[in-house]
């Protein structure tokens, strides 16, 4: 099997606001989905990242600040997974829980090093 | 950083986002006043969203509890900086506040104080001023961070009943500018009872209602015994009656998982597999029994929890010590004269003496006739003593009674059994 990375760019819950009950909800779809991943033996790791950020840019380098991109274009986050081929993490992809925020899911296959 | 995911994880993250909204808001509430509820349970959700968004991806926190107390501290801490900031004052003055601010605000956050808060909260939803619909809905809101929808699928009501009652308590709390205080004296012992009374109520909506789904119900009395906890374990709570209450709740959830069949059936008492009772649970209950038992006052909930602990000790239904649970239900009958009383004394009467005499017991509960025609539980009682002494005729009428009042299709059922084993004595 490969690995994979998911890279997911959706707004934050916090721009959203939701309500307790939709927070409650959220989390229990992200957890079923993780679940589902790790007892197919598939998940590997994942991590957020923190919005505020920098971009380091040039010959002579120029830092400017973050965010660098609309809410819902940021990087909040990412997934690693175990899959057979680039079609069958993109099925596993289907399961993300924030699609219908306008979430979205860029699904990478990560190059293996041959020692 | 623990990378443990899956159903458990969830489960997990379910209760500690519930148990942690009950401990923030007590002690959120304490800082900015019962007043601002409102700001106070948006801070406790920026938090939970915060959590969300961090926790989502499957590993969490070390400590998940200390995390998300620790967010909630810090975004208290910018809120009272942010006001200071608009009031205007010179910047040293302001890095001054500040300082002592940060440290005050720790104060709040310290376990004991943390307890002590969620006690000021449990005595502030069960205000005597409000009615007892309201105080169980803002419990479960507010102490117990129970969502709308729960609360009205716990209490078979609706959202917008709930959500109605929630408001009218709020509004109630907010202009009466209702205490977030510990009373003391006379009055902690008038405000106990009612939130004995809460927690009482609490327990039985989640043991006895058998239309409500299994999970919710099992959450509703874990939820009622963990308030009584808490309370027992603070000082000011730790009152025989508060341990006699846990003690009963103890007794009572040890045979939580036999009363309800496959298929969800329910198993009376006398069915039920008694090697299902949870042995641990009946030790904690002769545990907070024994507590219970200083000082000169027996309360109800001391006879009552005697009462499920004597059933709890005999090893099958035939071995019960009926006569010691006569006594008790004398006794359980001067303190609480109620008709539902008067029907369980006679149940065990018909262990003791004749059946007969258990008949005519509750022939003479004050109102029989309106009781047996407007609740399930009389007729139901009253037909299966009469079938057990051979009229047939009375016996069916009430059963049939029963059947028609009760909409639990699992009381439905047991009826529909005695029915038809009233006809099989018939043909034989």
């Amino acid at each position: 099997m490969k690995d994979f990375m998911f890279v997911f760019r959706s707004p934050s819950y916090e721009d959203l606001k939701l309500t307790p009950e939709q927070s409650q909800a959220a989390m229990q779809k992200w957890y079923s989905w993780i679940g589902e991943l790790s007892a197919k033996g598939r998940y590997v790791g994942g991590a957020p990242l923190f919005n505020e950020g920098k971009m380091v840019k040039g010959k002579s380098p120029v830092i400017t600040d973050g965010p660098f991109a609309e809410g819902k274009e940021l990087v909040g986050g990412y997934l690693i997974i175990k899959a057979e081929s680039l079609k069958e993490a993109t099925e596993l992809a289907f399961g993300y829980p924030d699609f219908d925020i306008e979430g979205s899911v860029e699904v990478r296959e990560i190059v293996q090093m041959p020692m | 950083m623990s990378s443990d995911s899956g159903e458990s994880t969830q489960q997990i993250v379910d209760h500690l986002f519930r148990h942690e909204a009950g401990k923030m808001i007590a002690v959120l509430t304490r800082i900015f006043g019962i007043s601002n509820l409102e700001l106070v349970e948006d801070t406790v959700q920026e938090t939970f969203l915060k959590a969300l968004q961090v926790w989502k991806y499957g590993q969490l926190p070390d400590n998940p509890s200390g995390w998300l107390m620790q967010v909630a501290r810090n975004r208290t801490i910018d809120l009272i900086r942010r006001q200071q900031k608009m009031a205007g004052l010179s910047e040293e003055l302001a890095e001054r506040l500040g300082a002592s601010t940060e440290s005050a605000i720790q104060q709040f956050f310290l376990d004991t104080e943390i307890a002590d808060s969620q006690l000021r909260m449990i005595f502030a939803c069960c205000h005597p001023a409000l009615n007892q619909e309201d105080q169980v809905a803002l419990t479960l809101k507010t102490v117990s961070g129970f969502g709308v929808q729960e609360i009205a699928r716990a209490l078979l009501s609706t959202n917008s009943a709930i959500q109605k009652r929630i408001y009218r308590a709020r509004e109630y709390i907010r202009q009466e500018s209702v205490s977030f205080e510990i009373p003391v004296g006379p009055e902690l012992v008038r405000r106990l009872e009612t939130v004995y009374t809460v927690l009482y109520l609490l327990f039985n909506e989640g043991y006895n209602s058998i239309k409500a789904d299994e999970l919710i119900r099992y959450d509703l009395c874990a939820e009622a015994m963990r308030l009584c906890k808490l309370l027992a374990e603070h000082k000011v709570g730790a009152q025989p009656q508060t341990h006699a209450l846990l003690s009963l709740m103890c007794f009572q959830a040890s045979r939580f998982n036999s009363r309800i069949g496959e298929d969800n059936t329910i198993i009376l008492l006398q069915q039920q597999d008694r090697s299902k009772w949870d042995q641990e649970l009946i030790r904690l209950g002769y545990y907070y029994l024994n507590l219970a038992s200083t000082g000169d006052y027996l309360s109800v909930y001391h006879i009552e929890s005697a009462i499920a602990g004597e059933h709890c000790l005999a090893p099958d239904f035939e071995s019960t010590n009926w006569q010691s649970l006569l006594g008790l239900y004398d006794y359980l009958l001067e303190h609480k004269p109620t008709p539902v009383v008067q029907l369980n004394r006679a149940i065990i009467l018909a262990q003791v003496t004749d059946v007969n005499q258990a008949i005519d017991t509750i022939l003479d509960i004050p109102h029989i006739k309106g009781l047996l025609e407007h609740h399930y539980i009389y007729a139901a009682v009253l037909g299966d003593l009469y079938g057990r002494v051979g009229n047939k005729a009375e016996a069916r009428r009430l059963l049939e009674t029963a059947y028609r009042l009760t909409s639990s299709l699992a009381e439905k059922k047991l009826l529909q059994d005695k029915l038809n084993s009233l006809t099989l004595r018939v043909d034989s």
